[in-house]
């Protein structure tokens, strides 16, 4: 077996904050196989933001390695496909200019790039709106579009913080039970954070879960059921027991999924 | 972009977005004339609307060449403003060492009063279109840099995170990231140097021109004919609004994502 899509060792990440030291992220390990999908899931400000910017390459850790197959991610940006929490859609340029543009900035010609896309936008769900702008579509299809930009940057491992975030909960489960679908015909390796347990447990392997700050990995739960996974599961007695192993290991005896964080979608 | 003038929907469209403003210029005309003529105002005090109109019949073949020249001089002067003003932008936005420098300088070009400067600028240009360009090209550069410095420094870093997350290179976060951003400030900038060209290259001609309208304005004072400076004053702000008109026009061809949402309004 080759190197894992994903290896943090030792992570520690300390930055200032009006003059005082901060510890984000305090000694975390952590492998993530080839077409793996592991869950980070972790109290607000533990450091699964931090962690996920050290492998995109966008921040420079006080201590620890990081490496994407392979190859050290610190201060190289590049190796992963990485989903912000915001869809950052580029507002000046079309749907179709937006998924393209990963595969633009690895150098594709517009053309093939626009063209590969475009193959893509059926299985998004986006068919018909590919010359419209960001401005004219609903939250989901942002999402769904932002995920596509995703999918298309050549990367096989995908890095996606708290991508349906933002999304209201009856949106959120259908771009769960899609996101299975889109995984089986378009497999990759997943590393996802969010705050969602049961999110968590529907879509990943294996739920890893973090500590307040300073971030540590305090458990690893693998999660029941093959992939994909019917909505169903949620109630049954495995998951359900599963849910509370992870629960516990947050320190919360109430469900932390968070309520009214719903935004209302431009041009909706 | 949609500009449906011809159907009864966009006429009325017209009709709802202009009509006041030309009901209350009607009215104001109106009560202009008015005025004039019961209190008998002499006409190089106060001419009527309907002298200023006779003014215009009676030179009318003398106005295109004119035109014609405070045009090109304004248009002129505005493109080498805004490429002025891009580059200092750029350099700003880029160096902030000359940020530090160059703003604070800036700022002090702009105290400068143009009509101190206009004449100084015909000893070193001479009595042709440059100075007149120049001090169109001062007036505008201004609105164009502090606008553009502003949006390509205000790029989201949230953006410019996720290219750079991709792979891009720094020519490569400027071209999918700041620049289309900056885009928007950058027609703001524009409109603001647009709408002081003309007056700029007016200005200009005061000083010393051969041809334009500051010209036209100059012997019409001379001879005392306030009718023939209102004919100017009128045609300096048709001009101004033309050329508005213009660079409105450029920024929806070029930030057409500016004007989506408005466009889904009036559908």
């Amino acid at each position: 077996m080759s190197a894992p899509a994903i290896r943090v060792e030792g992570l520690e990440h300390t930055f200032r904050q009006k003059g005082r030291e901060v510890r984000a992220v305090d000694g975390v390990d952590l492998e993530v196989g080839e077409g793996e999908f592991v869950a980070l899931v972790g109290p607000s400000g533990c450091g699964k933001s931090t962690l996920l910017r050290v492998l995109a390459g966008l921040l420079v850790p006080t201590g620890g390695t990081a490496e994407v197959g392979g190859v050290s991610a610190v201060g190289r940006p590049g190796l992963v496909a990485f989903m912000p929490q915001k869809d950052l859609l580029l507002p000046w340029r079309r749907a179709l200019a937006n998924a393209a543009l990963g595969l633009e900035v690895h150098g594709v010609p517009r053309k093939e790039a626009r063209a590969r896309a475009r193959a893509l936008f059926g299985v998004f769900g986006l068919e018909g709106f590919e010359q419209a702008w960001p401005a004219q579509m609903s939250g989901g299809m942002r999402q769904r579009l932002a995920l596509l930009r995703t999918f298309l940057v050549p990367s096989r491992v995908l890095l996606l913080d708290e991508p349906f975030g933002a999304l209201d909960a009856i949106t959120r489960r259908g771009m769960h039970a899609w996101l299975q679908e889109v995984l089986a015909i378009e497999p990759r390796t997943v590393l996802l954070v969010t705050h969602d347990v049961e999110e968590a447990l529907v879509l990943a392997d294996r739920v890893v879960v973090m500590s307040p700050r300073p971030g540590r990995i305090v458990d690893a739960i693998a999660a029941p059921f093959a992939r994909p996974r019917e909505p169903g599961i949620v109630t049954e007695a495995a998951f359900v027991a599963a849910k509370a192993r992870v629960l516990a290991a947050l320190g919360e005896g109430d469900d932390p999924v968070s309520a009214g964080e719903e935004r209302t979608a431009p041009g909706a | 972009m949609k500009l449906a003038l011809g159907s009864a929907a966009g006429a009325r469209r017209l009709a709802a977005a202009y009509g006041p403003s030309a009901v209350l210029l009607a009215l104001l005309v109106a009560g202009w004339e008015a005025w004039v003529r019961v209190f008998d105002t002499r006409p190089y005090i106060l001419p009527a609307p309907s002298r200023i109109w006779q003014g215009f019949w009676e030179t009318k073949h003398l106005l295109p060449e004119h035109i014609r020249t405070t045009l090109a001089e304004a248009v002129l002067g505005l493109g080498f403003g805004a490429a002025a003003g891009v580059t200092i932008a750029v350099l700003v936005a880029g160096i902030p060492l000359v940020r530090r420098v160059l703003m604070p300088l800036l700022v002090v070009s702009q105290t400068i009063p143009m009509v101190v400067l206009a004449p100084l600028l015909i000893v070193w240009f001479g009595f042709g279109m440059t100075p007149k360009v120049v001090v169109v090209a001062l007036w505008g550069f201004f609105p164009v840099a502090v606008a553009t410095a502003d949006g390509l420094m205000h790029a989201d870093r949230e953006m410019v995170g996720l290219v750079r997350s991709m792979g891009a290179n720094r020519l490569q976060v400027l071209r999918y990231i700041a620049v289309p951003a900056a885009l928007p400030a950058f027609f703001s900038g524009l409109k603001i140097a647009a709408a002081y060209a003309v007056g700029g290259a007016v200005v200009g001609e005061w000083i010393g021109a051969s041809s334009g309208l500051g010209l036209y304005i100059t012997r019409a004072q001379t001879s005392f004919r306030v009718d023939r400076v209102f004919v100017a004053v009128v045609l300096i702000a048709l001009l101004s609004m033309l050329l508005f008109a213009a660079v409105h026009v450029l920024a929806r061809l070029a930030t057409p994502w500016m004007y989506v949402r408005t466009e889904e309004e009036t559908r």
